[in-house]
């Protein structure tokens, strides 16, 4: 298979605007012949729907959850960038650009990457005459921050809550164009398998979760907007429902996989407290612009501290370790988030982790209190202190936050070309499902972006080319593939609910989730890997003979719904391991401590893995074929990342 | 562990919608003060799992107090006994050993429940289909600084804004209205220029929908706002009246 | 006129007709405690029979007063409307449920507050304002000396079919100001000495009292009132005025005759 990536020719600034008008253009008056679906609602799938509705397309739009709006884009804190420039502090398109792509550890196109620069104006734009409440300035217009890894003020917000806000924003233009009867919304309904006819994608099963009742819908194309698969590793920042299945089948069916072991780890999450945990809460890593990270200079302070002896007070100055500011001058706490998770996760190996566990390291607010103000502090953090204090009981304004990475965003995804379509014909992915535009790490406050990038600004063109080459002759619900495809996973549901074993199906995730972070989380090296990949099949083997599933297919079967997803997140996991390993350097999220500087930085190597590894599903029990697609740099100049 | 508490749950179970449903008590021992509140239910399911029992279910998904899906009634209170935030986000030291705790469902007609503590608020959707919206499309927009909005305008907007559907204002109110979150949703955009144009017939249409669902009538008891875990205010409410009396009394525009 | 129907059928129109008509029936309260002061006059009633023949008789009054039992009697019947579709609205009630916890005794129980007071509306009205209109009341004559106006002669006369009308005329070779009135204040009187009617008195004015603290600034909001810096206003009005000292001094009336009179 030889990957195509579409990239149109000509100088990196015109590619976008050249290719705009070389995609063909399907007739206003034939619009309404098509039907698109679009699987996920959040920040991605919603504007997509909503856009293509307005286009005139008919959508089917579907969710797991009871309501387009909980789709889990919800949860982002920070902001959104965008090269607006508001600030004149000397931002531009070609910065954004840049900056993404240096914080991708070049491992992202660099077409795809201008092109969310160059749309990212846009989308503010977009947002604000739906209503979205960013904040502003005394005099009305918008404010701006800046956010971690960037050096000009670029990221605009919603207090601590820009995702929710962007996502009403999506979700009002999805519900007009429900109420002009454009878009036809499946809620509470989770797509378990692709149906792909000739090749192509012409449709999805899904199951009701009320009813259980399994369904066929047929489209001319189905856009995938799932969002990541972070829940790979039992703890992670994603919501509990968030899983791999819809990619991970269309996977089976023949999309390529990319790069499924980038995954990012958050820098400013609330720690562990106990094996009850069942998921983490994020930070913004706003935090950081005022908090100071530190841990104790000594492991026997810290014991002490852990034991509950001392407490953080009464550390004296000169006892503290701010170790980001110590070893990144000139970035100091602000590095990019695998810098500061992994020198989080070095300290407390070296011992001089705080609280009970061990497992957390300061972020102290008091100098930025003494400075600013209590209130200045308040205003600007308070609802994630207030968060905070809830899940802890500990006030961060009389002691210092304690804080650990967590797993937050997986850059990988299915492989797709500039138009965002993958390697089955008429299936799209868009949003963080795909694996387009960060790399091997994202900067803070690009996530949203480029969801509402592919939703609003790049599919409703390039799907238009697709659909006008196929043309609108209705898709055929009766060709035996849907039939095919449904008796499929019917029959998988039935295997489910036979499984009466003894280990529950959480379990299962548990010890994925530990195996993963152990062994593929935030370092990796060659034996952990290999190790990984054994313990998962073996837990993959366990799981299908001693798991248990209660209850029946026709009615609400959260025990069904869960067992589904683990089995899919014990496949996956072990693609992201073969990843990991075929990745014998570091880059951004995927650190290799085979490939690391005499100072214990990450160390890319160019020569032998500027490429984007995808991943060919070949049959169970067989290994997937890598297929490489070489990633070509002409504007920017390939550079170690230095945050020193 | 030490200082872990034994509970009692008393626990609405509904196999679907056409049942009767009931309560059934359930022992929770061992549970940690610092278990959230869904983490100790996910434990006793976790149990009831392996007893080959159907486990609890309730509507749950971000757990960090912002998707609005979690929605329990406990011990009398939507989200318990903590103002301010979601049932995701209250921890188990709030409360204490030995306590019984009585969960139920929202309980409103128009939330209907769909199993156990499962309830089905798509009627929320369907009001802020009816017109809680700006009509512009993707694209063709003014520069975003085009439209300057004073802080204090677009602050008192992003209050209203942060109401996140969870249905709390319901389950709350003796008379299950849900005037607050409409009020909110409305507000939004009532108080921002980009939704002046559809101001009025929106709030008609919205409020319309509202009725159509079946909530009941807002007396002002104020309960909504004190449970509302975003504090939304009970100003809102009193917004969407204005509009609503402006738009049928005043304006000529009508929509019938 | 479907806009207007429309309105008022509406869950927030129909709230509009309870608010208007409650804000009204406050209106009415403040009139008629100012005229039912007339009770404390050591005066054998005069006072206070004079304006209770001028409450029925001067015809603005007359037509507000219309408006008056039209607002009694749609208050009830809309709070009861209204009741029956929030009840409809949570067929299945919370097994524990503290409503306590986020909201005034007074906001949930309007309905038992307002039922009280119907009660004590329709005893209070066929005691005083029947018996005015149909009761057959005596008579009572007063002959203030203009020389001296302390100087009241009383006379009593019994109800005598329809051959008394009330009167008002100066009587030259008397040298008196002479008035012919029905004597509501006998009834007064005469009814707040029975121990049981006092308690029912006071017990529906403390019902007011409580109806009223939620009531007043309630109806405000209804009407969509809200002001940083005017709703204050109306939440003070509505606990000084209308539920604690317009309620005390109308209880004051019975306890005042019962004890010193």
């Amino acid at each position: 298979m030889i990957l195509d990536s579409k990239i149109p020719d000509g100088p990196l600034g015109e590619k976008w605007s050249k290719h705009k008008f070389d995609l063909k253009l399907v007739n206003p008056a034939n619009k309404r012949k098509y039907t698109v679906i679009v699987v996920g609602t959040g920040l991605a799938g919603a504007s997509a729907a909503a856009s293509l509705a307005e286009l005139g397309y008919n959508v089917k739009a579907f969710c797991y959850q009871d309501s387009a709006r909980r789709a889990h884009s919800i949860a982002a804190q920070g902001g959104i960038n965008a090269a607006k420039n508001y600030r004149n502090d000397g931002d531009s398109v070609y910065r954004l650009f840049y900056d993404t792509i240096k914080g991708g550890d070049y491992r992202a196109r660099e077409a795809n990457v201008h092109r969310l620069a160059e749309v990212s104006n846009n989308i503010i734009d977009q947002c604000v005459a739906q209503g979205v409440p960013f904040a502003r300035e005394y005099g009305g217009l918008l404010d701006n921050r800046s956010f971690g890894g960037a050096q000009v003020s670029r990221t605009f917000y919603a207090r601590g809550q820009t995702g929710q806000q962007l996502l009403l924003g999506a979700y009002s233009a999805l519900n007009r164009q429900i109420h002009e009867g454009k878009v036809k919304m499946y809620n509470r309904h989770e797509m378990l398998d692709l149906v792909t006819v000739d090749g192509k994608a012409q449709g999805i099963v899904t199951r009701n979760l009320l009813t259980g009742e399994i369904e066929t819908f047929a489209g001319h194309s189905v856009l995938l907007c799932t969002g990541g698969y972070g829940n790979v590793f039992y703890l992670s920042t994603n919501a509990m429902g968030c899983n791999t299945t819809a990619i991970w089948r269309s996977y089976k069916k023949g999309a390529l996989f990319a790069n499924p072991c980038y995954t990012q780890i958050h820098p400013t999450c609330i720690p562990v407290t106990g094996d009850h945990q069942s998921k983490l809460t994020l930070m913004s890593e706003s935090l950081r612009n005022d908090g100071r990270v530190w841990v104790p200079k000594t492991k026997e302070t810290a014991e002490k501290l852990q034991k509950g002896e001392i407490k953080a007070v009464d550390i004296k100055e000169e006892d503290r370790d701010y170790f980001l500011e110590r070893k990144y001058p000139s970035f100091g706490n602000l590095v990019p988030r695998d810098v500061a998770s992994r020198n989080a996760k070095e300290a407390a190996d070296e011992g001089r982790g705080v609280g009970s566990t061990g497992k957390a390291v300061f972020l102290d607010f008091a100098e930025s209190i003494q400075r600013l103000g209590k209130d200045a502090v308040e205003a600007k953090y308070g609802n994630l202190f207030d968060m905070y204090y809830q899940i802890t009981d500990e006030n961060p304004y009389e002691t210092p936050m304690r804080i650990y990475p967590a797993v937050h965003y997986t850059m990988g995804g299915l492989w797709v070309d500039y138009n965002l379509m993958t390697t089955v014909p008429g299936l799209y992915c868009l949003g963080e499902a795909n694996f387009s535009d960060h790399g091997a790490n994202r900067l803070g406050a690009s996530a949203l972006m480029q969801g509402l990038a592919d939703g609003y600004f790049v599919v409703p063109y390039t799907l238009g080319d697709y659909l006008a080459g196929i043309g609108p002759k209705p898709v055929d619900e009766s060709h035996p593939a849907f039939a095919q495809a449904k008796k499929e996973v019917e029959d998988r549901i039935n295997k489910f609910l036979s499984m009466k074993g003894t280990k529950t199906v959480d379990e299962y995730h548990r010890d994925l989730g530990l195996i993963m972070w152990e062994y593929c989380g935030m370092a990796r090296n060659e034996a952990g890997l290999t190790k990984a990949k054994g313990l998962i099949a073996e837990l993959r083997e366990d799981f299908w003979k001693n798991a248990i599933v209660v209850g029946v297919n026709d009615e609400m079967n959260m025990s069904l719904e869960k067992a589904g997803r683990v089995a899919d997140f014990l496949e996956l996991a072990e693609l992201m391991v073969d990843d990991a390993l075929d990745r014998k350097e570091s880059c951004g999220g995927h650190f290799r401590e085979e490939s690391q500087t005499e100072e214990g930085e990450a160390k890319r190597d160019d020569e032998n893995f500027a490429y984007v590894s995808a991943w060919e599903y070949k049959g169970d029990n067989v290994p997937s074929e890598l297929h490489k697609e070489q990633l070509i740099f002409e504007n920017v100049k390939l550079t170690q990342r230095s945050y020193k | 562990m030490s200082g872990n508490m034994n509970l009692t749950l008393k626990v609405w179970r509904q196999k679907n919608a056409a049942d009767k449903g009931g309560f059934v008590t359930y022992k929770a021992d061992d549970v940690s003060p610092d278990m959230s509140f869904l983490e100790m239910l996910d434990i006793v399911n976790e149990r009831l799992v392996k007893k080959t029992e159907d486990p609890i279910h309730f509507d749950h998904d971000c757990r960090e107090g912002i998707c609005g899906a979690c929605s329990l009634y406990i011990n009398g209170r939507p989200h318990g006994p903590k103002q301010a935030i979601t049932t995701c986000q209250l921890h188990m030291r709030s409360f204490s050993d030995g306590e019984t705790i009585t969960i139920e469902p929202w309980r409103a007609e128009a939330f209907p429940v769909i199993k156990d503590l499962a309830v089905d608020r798509t009627a929320f959707d369907r009001i802020q289909e009816a017109g809680g919206f700006i009509s512009v499309n993707t694209g063709g927009v003014p520069d975003a600084n085009e439209i300057p909005i004073p802080k204090v305008v677009a602050d008192e907007a992003f209050n209203s804004a942060t109401c996140i559907q969870c249905g709390a204002c319901v389950a709350a109110c003796k008379n299950a209205s849900a005037a607050l979150f409409v009020s909110a949703k409305i507000s939004q955009l009532a108080l921002l220029p980009q939704g002046q144009t559809e101001r009025y017939r929106r709030v008609q249409a919205m409020v319309a929908q509202m009725d159509a669902e079946g909530f009941g009538s807002c007396t002002n008891t104020g309960a909504c706002e004190v449970e509302c875990p975003k504090g939304i205010s009970l100003t809102n409410i009193n917004r969407m009246r204005r509009d609503y009396f402006n738009a049928k009394f005043f304006k000529e525009e009508e929509i019938h | 006129m479907s806009s207007f129907t429309k309105a008022f059928s509406s869950t927030l129109g129909k709230k509009l007709i309870m608010s208007l008509t409650g804000l009204f029936l406050c209106l009415f309260l403040i009139v008629h405690l100012l005229g039912n002061l007339q009770l404390f006059k050591h005066d054998d009633g005069m006072a206070f029979n004079v304006y209770s023949h001028f409450m029925t008789h001067f015809p603005p009054i007359k037509i507000v007063s219309y408006l008056l039992y039209l607002s009694i009697v749609f208050h009830a019947v809309y709070a009861l409307i209204i009741t029956i579709r929030n009840s409809k609205a949570r067929k299945v009630g919370y097994a524990v449920y503290k409503g306590s916890a986020n909201s005034t005794w007074s906001s949930r129980n309007m309905g038992i507050l307002g039922t009280i007071l119907l009660i004590f509306i329709v005893v209070h009205m066929s005691n005083f304002w029947a018996e005015y209109h149909w009761g057959g009341l005596p008579f009572i004559k007063y002959e203030t000396s203009l020389n001296n106006p302390e100087e009241v002669k009383v006379t009593k006369l019994p109800y005598n079919g329809n051959e008394l009308v009330y009167s008002q005329y100066v009587d030259t070779q008397a040298g008196t100001e002479v008035v012919v009135a029905k004597d509501l204040n006998i009834i007064v009187m005469d009814l707040f000495k029975i121990w049981w009617y006092v308690v029912l008195y006071v017990i529906a004015m403390i019902a007011m009292g409580f109806h009223l603290y939620h009531g007043f600034q309630s109806g405000f909001q209804t009407l969509g009132f809200d002001h940083k810096k005017y709703k204050p206003v109306i939440d003070f009005l509505g606990l000084w005025v209308f539920s604690i000292i317009i309620p005390a001094v109308f209880a004051a009336m019975p306890l005042y005759v019962f004890f010193f009179k």
